[in-house]
């Protein structure tokens, strides 16, 4: 349906060369900049076509031998008869954990990057800062030891305190009596090690703030709280999505760690504090080295299902960011 | 609603650096002053002392007693954040919240003192934005975000959000500088129509505007860079620049120097 009256075309523009695109003599120096950053994309470009394929190509010769589903069976069986393997174990268990980790996480990390960008004094916020950036360097592997020799016997009186006054919630009934090597110290253990990611992105993102806003806020009245809440969240938005995503990625791929203090197991159970459980990092890594080559495929398959949800995840963070731009301030 | 503001013995620093030495004066409730004088001479840091966001400056101090009618805004016993509800400020450049709608912006302020019902707040919305002669040009886009304006409109728009929530006193540190001459010509028709209800401070280096729009003038200047600002005379507009009482002021007026 049209009814508004044709608008004449606007006069062509007159024929000929737009002015900057010839008549610029081009410098040695732009093009050997040129080649060199086309070289290197398409280099990089290539290598992530060369890697997927070779990832695709060994899950698709282990998933055509299998005879369970892929995605749907709890069992991990690539080199028994009959050849049966699955991920549901995992998926659950990287989700859940990430989840748990997520929660405790973006909350505390934006309240730290609030704190030393915005209410910390000078004096403090710098060597806070500083601790935080530390803390992010320290290897997994040494997460994982403390994980697995203080907070798992720490987690286990919390574990029973949870299990009496949570129980009733299913996912916090605990049915065996083991140590807390289960999901929800890993949840802990991930949120720990995200947080110091999460909280350098969106400190940097808050100190950016622009200054002339928060006085737009100060000059009506607004405390600092207020004016936290009215121009450094809303400007900072984007970047806590980009930051969690980071931790979120982390979280994900997390290996060592979460093999340390996870005791795994392929049965199902809905209960948090249950131990067992697995993650796709966590069981490629306990299984790698035992693995005939077949059943490196396999681990190669779940493998790239994890690579599939990180990409999803980046995704998602991208929509949201985008449908949020025409708020962003980019254009103010 | 304006009240009259009383200035005596004021002093701001930025850290040990002394901006703007021992300056009174007297603004009086529905007028237009205005404050010209060379750059650096203290004008905005001085203005910036009228609502007490001077302190927010690392660094910032001030010393000296700014009476707001008669309560001392700097007493011992006075919130800064109340003070900057009962003291409006419009920047130099247009500073809309880039994450909010225009109707959003212009309810800013007023969701900061309190809750108002959907029906109140639309007419203090409609209400502030007609007062800031922006009405008109907004009124079908009240949801999309204000950073989609014009330089004056989001101008107009800052100006509308100021004045939402009815405070005595309104500064303004150089409004048109950023903004097209017919933009800053709204705003100074805008600026005559808010003296019935305001007390209004201007910043400007535009001597004509100066002229045009207010009532009162005061000249600031500086003797060498480093040095802090002083009040050189304040005085009627008309007197300012056809006879003003001290050689300086003339000069600076004439555009002999500055
Ligand atoms: N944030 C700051 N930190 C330190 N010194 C400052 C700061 N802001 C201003 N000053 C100093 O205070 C003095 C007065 O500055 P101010 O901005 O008040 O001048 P102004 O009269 O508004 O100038 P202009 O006309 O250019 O806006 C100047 O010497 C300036 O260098
Ligand atoms: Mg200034």
């Amino acid at each position: 349906m049209n009814t508004t009256p044709t608008v004449p075309a606007p006069p062509a523009e007159p024929a000929g060369p737009p002015p900057s695109a010839k008549g610029t003599a081009t410098r040695p120096g732009d093009k050997i900049f040129l080649g060199l950053s086309r070289g290197s994309g398409i280099l990089l470009l290539t290598l992530m076509a060369a890697i997927a394929a070779f990832l695709t190509y060994r899950a698709y010769i282990a998933i055509s031998e299998n005879e369970a589903n892929f995605l749907t069976s709890f069992e991990w069986n690539p080199q028994g008869e009959p050849v049966e393997f699955g991920i549901a174990i995992l998926v659950y268990g990287t989700i859940v954990s990430s989840i748990i980790a997520m929660v405790i996480a973006v909350p505390i990390a934006v309240g730290i990057a609030l704190f030393v960008s915005h209410y910390a004094p000078r004096r403090l916020a710098a060597p806070l800062a500083y601790v935080i950036d530390l803390l992010a360097a320290v290897p997994s592997i040494v997460y994982g030891l403390w994980g697995a020799l203080v907070l798992v016997p720490y987690l286990g009186g919390m574990n029973k305190w949870l299990d009496q006054y949570l129980g009733w919630t299913y996912i916090f009934d605990k049915t065996g009596t083991g140590p807390a090597r289960n999901l929800f110290t890993v949840g802990i253990l991930l949120a720990v090690m995200i947080l110091p990611v999460i909280t350098n992105v969106t400190r940097e993102v808050f100190l950016q703030s622009p200054k002339m806003h928060e006085e737009a806020a100060l000059a009506l009245g607004a405390t600092r709280w207020e004016v936290i809440r009215m121009s450094v969240l809303p400007f900072g938005r984007s970047g806590i999505i980009s930051a969690s995503m980071l931790g979120l990625g982390r979280a994900l791929g997390e290996t060592m760690a979460v093999a340390t203090v996870l005791s795994p197991s392929f049965l199902f159970s809905g209960h948090l504090l249950d131990p067992g459980g697995g993650t796709f990092a966590q069981n490629i890594a306990a299984k790698f080295n035992e693995a005939d080559e077949f059943g490196r495929d396999a681990l190669i398959a779940s493998g790239l299902v994890l690579f599939v949800m990180t990409l999803l995840v980046n995704g998602a963070a991208r929509l949201i960011i985008a449908r949020r731009k025409e708020y962003s301030g980019a254009n103010a | 609603m304006a009240k009259r503001i009383d200035v005596s013995g004021l002093s701001a620093f930025y850290g040990s650096h002394r901006a703007i030495d021992d300056i009174s004066m007297t603004v009086e409730p529905r007028s237009v002053t205005a404050f010209i004088g060379p750059s650096g001479c203290g004008k905005s840091t001085f203005l910036r002392t009228l609502n007490r966001m001077h302190e927010v400056t690392p660094g910032g101090r001030v010393e000296g007693k700014v009476m707001l009618d008669d309560e001392n805004l700097y007493g011992s016993s006075v919130d800064p954040v109340a003070v900057r509800r009962t003291v409006g400020m419009v920047f130099q450049r247009p500073n809309p919240f880039p994450t909010m709608s225009i109707y959003d912006n212009v309810a800013a302020g007023l969701r900061l003192n309190g809750s108002y019902k959907k029906r109140d707040l639309d007419g203090i919305v409609e209400k502030s934005l007609q007062g800031a002669n922006l009405w008109n040009e907004v009124k079908d886009r009240l949801n999309k975000p204000g950073s989609g304006l014009s330089g004056g409109q989001q101008q107009r728009l800052c100006i509308a959000r100021a004045i939402a929530v009815e405070p005595q006193v309104l500064l303004m540190d150089e409004p048109c500088s950023a903004l097209d001459p017919i933009s800053t010509l709204a705003i100074e028709d805008l600026i005559g129509d808010l003296k019935e209800r305001f007390t209004i401070v201007i910043v400007t280096h535009n001597m004509q505007q100066a002229a045009r729009v207010s009532d009162r003038t005061a000249f600031f200047n500086l003797e060498a860079v480093g040095k802090p600002g002083k009040l050189i005379e304040i005085d009627e507009t008309e007197r300012i620049f056809s006879n003003p009482s001290v050689q300086a002021t003339e000069d600076y007026i004439s555009g002999r120097f500055g």
